[in-house]
């Protein structure tokens, strides 16, 4: 790096601290007693010296004076992913079942806790990756479905007496007749249009949920529903809730998986990069975009039938826009289309600011900036799928 | 023709690229000062990512641009129509949803001097009286050859000393392109270089006094229009015979 | 009838707030075709700026008139900062890279900012003064507050003004011509990148103008407040046709028609459902919104 270069990014980083404390200043210090100035300085003061030590790190970094720790890290990965192309692929799969398997016999409640919304989110993320990353179609009311699922098992446990098991398959169905219908009425529209209006579908869900006294007992939810069973045997510790959903998981990404090398989950990614080609190409368009959402919902059904069963509650507060914002970011975080993507993308999302319990208030912060960060940083996401290329229009 | 010795534009070795792929594989050519001079080669040649990376709207990976001696690899496009570089470039690209009146007024966006505008739009409605009648009316309800007009009377309003023109008999009638032509070396009477691309290689030779012929992202032919119009090779490739 | 004319100038109103917000959407989205999730807490923090500012002002001893308007023209500035320090960090660097990248880098900072306001005001709801507007005519069983004459009042003067500046100055020029054409627009001497960022500070200030009139109508404003006006303007943007500025101003008016209509006619715990209701019926038989859209380019 030139001294030039050096030079105006110290400017960019000064300017853009000025800017910063103007923005800051009117929030914390225009008070009706008078102005003041205390405590601005010292927030602003943190986020000086934090971003004072970050410029340096990042110059000493571009210097190469860190290469000597950067270098074996890169060979690290290099050799990993050398190995990790060598091994067989069952192998691999096996060690990590062979991990989640155990994983519940040498950890505490905590962890159980944290590794079922882990495993929830695999099966919410894998659905709407099909919606999303394979058919293309931004779905920005995807929790819905998530709830119509959570809500189905809720009720039929509690007025039919039926067993999880099987209002498992009944979730998942309600939750894709649900998504066919959110799906009618919209796959005309196009990108953005289709973005509001699935927003606009999951508010309505919502709201439903809310409102609906009679049926959903509104915002107080439903209460004391049923934990599964087998064979008469209640499942009343957490460990075992664990294998329910582990199961369930294995089985979402073995079908997700299936689908993603089937005819369909071609005929989607045409879909996806040409749709007018696909069209002439004699791809059903149409009926193939409302398997998308049908398919997609359907995974949401029973990743919601699920969570009623775990938590042995439901309102609708589960179910509000930011669960639809963070399940997808974790879909475009991991990197669309890809199944370990949307893996590693859930691990990042929901384990990692389980390390900021302490900073309760400041989590959601954290969260959002570490949003932004991560796509400009890594806008492809962290495991990019193989099939997922730049269109070839957005090349010029 | 003017001084020969410091071409006004100047590629060396230029190399450009969309991602991985190399679009220019170091183009090298030179336009002097009141010449035109012209492009020619088939699809996917490089034609018209040669005068976008003039421009700089893809960027020059290897090479230099000099333009008036001046190293121009860094300068922003928005830069080069004050500078007196100006693009007409492929699918001529109007405003569609701007009136004429306001499409010529934003050829002339550097520009503060208001009284001088107005005469100049007036010299664009001389030179094309189709756009006086239609001043009103919205650019993307043009014609392909009242677009084509407009996009040029559009980069005259800059006062060009260089013009870069891509194609500007595409999809247009004989009779049309015949008109552009002779408008083009009218334009280049009054001062104003103009590089031409084309794929019209017989009109685009017989307009220019020199040309280069481009193939896969390499010059591999220079030299006087008229020797290239009655060369072989080239009478074979690109003026099928 | 009484009820229904009385409705009708609450749903003008209503609408006039979600026309000013849709603005900013529509205009953004006309020039880099993102849907900026973060417009909804420009509003929120123009919200929380009029009240702070009006709060010191009046302490201050300044005519309540006076405070209002210094502080309604300083929070349309510190949002148009604000818009303008967003987009520079979290939209510019993401031009080239693909649209949902961009959206979820919006999403972030709609987070992001949402929670900085929570913890620098507080959780709980900030009152405004609304006794500055306080006051307004009666015919019978109508009335029209002066607070009410204020909103649509200022919502035509902002209207208006902003017709001026995209219709009739340079800088309007430069901005349809980029979200015509942005190549074309730069190859004319045009800096689009300038351009985009004064899109950003003029939506903004026009969300801030709108969170203070919310301030003022609602009597509070609320760190989480952008979150509902924002999506519902979002959809009166797309209702008008997107990238339309006529077509906000009609899709912010019908949307708040509706919001009200619904609300005294049939329930008000599903008023937010028929907006949404409506724009998807809209948007199923004309696609490309009431106006028709001013978008070329648009695709995921």
């Amino acid at each position: 790096m030139t001294t030039q270069e050096s030079k105006k990014l110290w400017m960019a980083c000064g300017v853009g601290l000025i800017w910063f404390l103007i923005l800051l200043w009117p929030l914390l210090g225009i008070q009706p007693e008078g102005l003041e100035f205390g405590k601005t300085f010292k927030v602003f003061g943190y986020i000086a010296v934090a971003a004072v030590f970050i410029m340096f790190f990042y110059q000493i970094k571009e210097a190469g004076h860190l290469d000597a720790v950067g270098d074996p890290i890169v060979s690290a990965k290099g050799r990993f992913q050398e190995l990790y192309e060598k091994t067989p692929r069952w192998i691999l799969l096996s060690i990590v079942l062979g991990f989640a398997i155990v994983f519940p016999l040498v950890t505490g409640r905590y962890a159980h806790d944290v590794s079922i919304s882990v495993l929830i989110y695999i099966c919410l993320g894998l659905g709407l990756n099909i919606v999303v990353g394979l058919a293309g179609l931004l779905d920005l009311g995807y929790i819905a479905f998530y709830g119509v699922g959570a809500y189905t098992y809720a009720l039929m446990s509690l007025h039919f007496g039926m067993s999880f098991w099987l209002c498992l398959p009944i979730a998942g169905v309600t939750a894709a007749v649900a998504g066919s219908i959110v799906g009618y009425p919209t796959l005309r529209m196009r990108g953005d249009y289709l973005a509001i209006v699935t927003l606009g579908f999951g508010e309505i869900v919502r709201l439903i949920f809310n409102n609906w006294m009679g049926l959903t007992n509104g915002p107080n939810g439903i209460l004391s529903i049923p934990r599964p069973d087998i064979f008469g045997f209640e499942l009343n510790k957490l460990w075992m809730l664990y294998y329910v959903i582990l199961v369930i998981a294995v089985i979402t990404i073995i079908a997700v998986y299936r689908l993603n090398f089937s005819r369909i989950g071609r005929a989607w990614e045409a879909i996806r990069e040409d749709e007018t080609a696909a069209e002439l190409m004699g791809v059903n368009t149409f009926l193939l975009k409302l398997l998308a959402y049908a398919m997609g919902a359907t995974f949401a059904g029973f990743a919601g039938a699920f969570f009623a069963a775990r938590m042995r509650f439901v309102g609708p507060e589960s179910f509000t826009f930011l669960e639809s914002a963070m399940v997808l970011a974790m879909v475009v975080l991991g990197g669309m289309g890809s199944i370990p993507g949307v893996i590693l993308g859930v691990l990042a999302l929901v384990a990692l600011p389980e390390l900021f319990r302490e900073f309760e208030l400041y989590r959601m912060l954290v969260f959002g900036g570490t949003m932004t960060l991560m796509m400009l940083i890594r806008p492809a996401g962290i495991w990019p799928a193989s099939r997922v290329g730049r269109r070839s229009e957005e090349a010029d | 023709m003017a001084d020969k010795k410091t071409p006004i534009l100047e590629l060396k070795n230029v190399v450009s690229a969309y991602g991985r792929i190399k679009a220019l594989k170091g183009i090298s050519l030179k336009v002097f000062e009141g010449e035109i001079v012209t492009i020619i080669g088939a699809n996917g040649a490089g034609k018209s990512t040669t005068l976008m990376t003039i421009c700089n709207i893809i960027n020059a990976v290897e090479g230099d641009i000099f333009y008036k001696g001046k190293r121009i690899n860094n300068v922003g496009p928005q830069m080069l129509p004050s500078m007196g570089l100006c693009q007409v470039p492929e699918g001529r690209r109007i405003f569609p949803r701007l009136t004429v009146l306001e499409n010529l007024d934003m050829g002339a966006f550097f520009r503060s001097d208001t009284a001088n505008m107005k005469d100049d739009i007036e010299r664009v409605f001389e030179l094309f009286p189709k756009l006086r009648e239609r001043r009103k009316q919205l650019g993307g309800t043009l014609s392909g050859g009242e677009q084509q007009m407009l996009a040029m009377g559009r980069a005259l309003m800059s006062r060009p000393k260089v013009l870069l023109l891509d194609e500007p008999s595409m999809g247009l009638a004989p009779l049309l392109v015949q008109q552009i032509f002779d408008i083009i070396k009218m334009i280049n009477s009054q001062g104003v270089t103009v590089v031409l691309v084309e794929q019209n290689a017989n009109l685009a030779l017989q307009a220019a006094q020199r040309g280069y012929v481009l193939e896969t992202g390499n010059v591999v032919m220079e030299d006087e229009a008229h020797k290239l119009l009655t060369n072989p090779d080239i009478r074979k490739a690109y003026l099928g015979e | 009838m009484e009820f229904f004319i009385q409705q009708l100038i609450n749903g003008i109103t209503l609408g006039a707030v979600y026309a000013l917000i849709a603005l900013g959407y529509t205009m953004v989205y006309g020039i880099i075709q993102l849907i900026n999730f973060a417009h909804g807490e420009f509003f929120a923090a123009g919200g929380y700026m009029g009240v702070i500012l009006i709060s010191y002002l009046a302490a201050q001893g300044l005519h309540p008139y006076a405070c209002l308007g210094i502080s309604l023209v300083l929070s349309m500035g510190y949002c148009a900062l604000l818009a303008m320090a967003v987009e520079q960090l979290a939209y510019k660097p993401l031009r080239q890279a693909s649209r949902l990248a961009a959206l979820l880098s919006a999403l972030g900072m709609s987070i992001f900012l949402q929670n900085g306001l929570m913890l620098t005001q507080g959780v709980y709801d900030k009152p405004y003064p609304t006794e500055i507007t306080a006051g307004g005519f009666e015919w019978g069983l109508i009335s029209v507050s002066y607070m009410q004459i204020f909103i649509v009042g200022l919502t035509a003067v902002l209207l208006v003004a902003l017709n001026i500046l995209v219709f009739k100055t340079r800088i309007g020029r430069a901005m349809r011509a980029t979200s015509q054409d942005k190549v074309m627009a730069a190859l004319v001497g045009i800096n689009s990148n300038r351009v985009i960022a004064t899109t950003f500070a003029i939506g903004a200030a026009l969300a801030a103008a709108a969170g203070i009139m919310v301030g003022l109508y609602y009597g509070s404003v609320n760190y989480s407040m952008g979150f509902v006006p924002g999506i519902k303007a979002f959809a009166a943007a797309v209702l008008g046709g997107i990238g339309n500025i006529t077509g906000a101003l009609i899709g912010g008016l019908i949307i708040g028609m509706v919001e009200i209509f619904a609300a005294g006619y049939i329930s008000g715990e599903y008023k937010d459902v028929f907006a949404f209701v409506i724009l998807i019926g809209v948007l199923y038989f004309r696609p490309t919104g009431i106006m028709g859209e001013n978008v070329d380019d648009t695709r995921v």
